[in-house]
């Protein structure tokens, strides 16, 4: 009926088309390099900027003093941390279903760059809490799930290494990655569901936040800095996941050359 | 969407929210046991245990703190402005322990409703201000009343 007609429209296949032309690897590798360029080095300077003026300039906080600055490394890096985890979650449904190679290129490189926001997380967290708290760790829900978020990560860097066949990793990997989503709703409302230790979120949907403008303006720009960073990192590091996983492909094999790397 | 496909799909999404379902009920039936501490009104009703070290956390109450003169004994009450319970602790406390303010103490419930606490962690809430904003934000307060 008009389900069958509108899988065989014009604009429905024109849109396959187009997606099918960003899921090739060799578009997506020349495509990445201009791109990634400028992302990167716009990431740079807001990371500059926003963390020059958020750890000298931005005023002191009135009962924490200079010790809240680290949240402008810590928040940054704990919401990297779990966009990148729902990140490879949708890349790993999107391999897993339509078998596309790229979105497992991207999810595999992925892996270290959220493994290293969650550890940075943790740790600037311990940095943070021994002034203020009192303690470097504690066992509260918020902490015990970010902690098992770094665990999941370390565990999809593992699948994608124990495997002879990269692709039976690749969807080794995408099945744990969809399995531990669950951990990202309970990261984010452990500090409601529960008591907890840690503070609730500063920065919520539906109303303002209670942080004062001057250190606001700094807080959202190292989370922007962070993002296109991680952005970045992420398509550099992808561009290298094509050229190994493709370097039986003519192109790729050309590309190597070029780069001097197939002796 | 071709129907190998689509069967992927529903069978992925079907297994994903299934072990979602099954962590969360575990999460749930865990209650309790996933708080990080007893809040006074827990500790009226009896649900923290005698025998052994708990949390207790809520807010030191206003005008509450009473320190030793000669030793570095302090007790103070914890409030949930429902409940109280009162706190004997014997060390350094955290530079952000402040009346009014977060806190959660770790030790022993006696049987007379008192928690011997053994360390105090300081907790503190989700707003960032310069301290000029807040004085500044004081003073218009005081202003306004008198």
């Amino acid at each position: 009926m008009w389900q069958s007609s509108f899988w065989q429209s014009s604009f429905w296949k024109n849109l396959v088309r187009w997606f099918h032309k960003w899921t090739s690897p060799k578009w997506f590798y020349n495509l990445s390099r201009p791109l990634g360029a400028w992302i990167g080095w716009l990431a740079l300077l807001i990371l500059v900027v926003s963390l020059v003026w958020g750890l000298a300039f931005a005023p002191i906080e009135r009962l924490q003093g200079n010790s809240y600055r680290i949240i402008f490394i810590h928040v940054p890096a704990a919401f990297l941390s779990q966009a990148i985890y729902a990140a490879i979650a949708a890349l790993g449904l999107i391999g897993l279903v339509w078998r596309i190679k790229l979105a497992f290129y991207l999810a595999k490189q992925s892996v270290p760059i959220g493994a290293s926001m969650a550890f940075l997380a943790l740790v600037t967290g311990a940095i943070w809490g021994k002034p203020t708290w009192g303690a470097w760790w504690v066992w509260d829900a918020r902490l015990t799930s970010m902690l098992v978020l770094l665990f999941l990560y370390l565990g999809l860097w593992a699948l994608h290494n124990a495997m002879e066949r990269p692709e039976s990793g690749d969807r080794a990997a995408a099945i744990l990655a969809l399995v531990g989503v669950v951990n990202l709703p309970i990261i984010k409302f452990s500090v409601e569901w529960w008591n907890t230790l840690h503070q609730p979120a500063t920065l919520k949907f539906t109303e303002a936040p209670p942080m004062h403008i001057s250190m606001l303006i700094p807080f959202l720009l190292a989370i922007l800095g962070f993002y296109l960073a991680a952005v970045a990192w992420a398509l550099k590091r992808t561009r290298l996941e094509i050229l190994q996983r493709e370097r039986r492909t003519q192109w790729a094999r050309d590309e190597l050359d070029r780069l001097g790397g197939n002796v | 969407m071709n129907p190998k496909r689509k069967q992927r799909l529903i069978l992925i999404l079907l297994g994903t929210s299934g072990v979602a379902v099954a962590v969360l009920l575990v999460l749930f039936a865990l209650g309790q046991n996933m708080n990080f501490f007893y809040s006074p009104s827990d500790i009226a009703q009896g649900d923290a245990p005698l025998d052994r070290d708990i949390r207790a956390g809520g807010m030191v109450k206003d005008g509450s703190v009473q320190r030793d003169s000669d030793s570095l004994r302090v007790s103070f009450v914890v409030t949930d402005f429902v409940s109280e319970v009162q706190v004997n602790y014997e060390g350094i406390l955290p530079d952000l322990f402040r009346e009014g303010d977060g806190v959660v103490a770790i030790g022993r419930l006696m049987e007379n409703g008192q928690v011997e606490a053994s360390e105090v962690l300081a907790k503190h809430d989700e707003t960032y201000m310069p301290p000029e904003v807040t004085d500044a934000l004081e003073r218009a307060e005081s202003a306004s009343i008198y």
